[in-house]
């Protein structure tokens, strides 16, 4: 019951911001609500007993992307920090709505049709111990990740010298 | 317990919300923030899935993972190439590159 509870309560949080996310028309303020939806969505994790992962979307999402992203907005759209509201055509808005319902709808028949899960297992309110996970992400035999973990820090590498590279000043020629 | 179904609805109400707001924006921030919404509508899915349904598992717990740390490079990546956008077309909307030089 309490479950039920907390589930409601974050899915108002989330969806509420995620709508006001895309529909305000300043951008901090849709940056501000991605914050909230990250949130939301960690205390979902929390929720699922996923302690460690809630702990990496707050500090990876919340601490560092949110960071990036108002760092950008700072740089990059200082017009629109100071009131400057962005134009959203209502004829497009209302056909890209239409579009998205419809495809929701496809999607919702797809979830009617698969109907309801009757044998789910039973969990116990156990949260997922830190030694097992350490074990699974660092050791190389079957449903063990080390491969993904090595390719992830390689590829995090690589996106950092690609990011410094595209975003670095043009030398004068 | 709350039934994985409504882990379902949540997910697919984010996402369509993310894709509405990709849809609709002409911003390529605000852009970038629906694809956020979207990807972390997917990662609700696979740690719910997990969760519910294949509790010893935990496929989708890592799953999650790399994609959190998958997102966090690649919005590092599409935010260096915005800055480098602003800086050759002096904006910051999509339909302003005009050309792939600048």
């Amino acid at each position: 019951m309490a479950n039920a509870i907390m589930f409601t309560i974050l899915a108002v949080v989330i969806l509420g911001s995620a709508l006001l996310c895309v529909t305000t028309t300043l951008i901090m303020r849709a940056a501000t609500f991605m914050l909230f939806v990250l949130f939301g969505v960690a205390g979902i994790y929390f929720l699922l007993d996923y302690t460690f992962l809630g702990a990496a979307q707050i500090s990876v999402y919340a601490g560092g992307v949110t960071m990036i992203y108002i760092f950008a907005i700072q740089l990059v759209s200082k017009q629109t920090l100071q009131g400057m509201v962005e134009k959203i055509k209502t004829s497009r808005m209302i056909g890209n709505g239409l579009v998205v319902l419809v495809s929701l709808f496809v999607v919702s028949i797809i979830l009617v049709k698969a109907g309801l899960v009757s044998d789910f297992d039973s969990v116990a309110d156990a949260e997922l111990s830190m030694k097992e996970i350490g074990i699974a992400l660092v050791g190389s035999e079957k449903y063990q990740y080390v491969l993904p973990f090595e390719f992830i820090s390689v590829f995090l590498l690589a996106c950092i010298i690609g990011g410094l590279v595209v975003a670095r000043k043009e030398e004068k020629e | 317990m709350v039934p994985v179904e409504c882990y379902f609805v949540l997910s697919t109400l984010l996402f369509f919300i993310g894709v509405y707001g990709f849809v609709t924006r002409r911003n390529l921030l605000a852009m970038l923030i629906s694809v956020e919404l979207v990807l972390n509508a997917v990662d609700v899915n696979f740690a719910a899935i997990n969760r519910l349904l294949y509790p010893n598992d935990m496929e989708g717990m890592f799953m999650t993972l790399f994609v959190i740390g998958v997102a966090a490079a690649e919005s590092a990546v599409a935010i260096a190439i915005i800055i480098n956008v602003y800086r050759n077309f002096k904006s910051d909307t999509a339909d302003s590159i005009t050309n792939m030089k600048g």
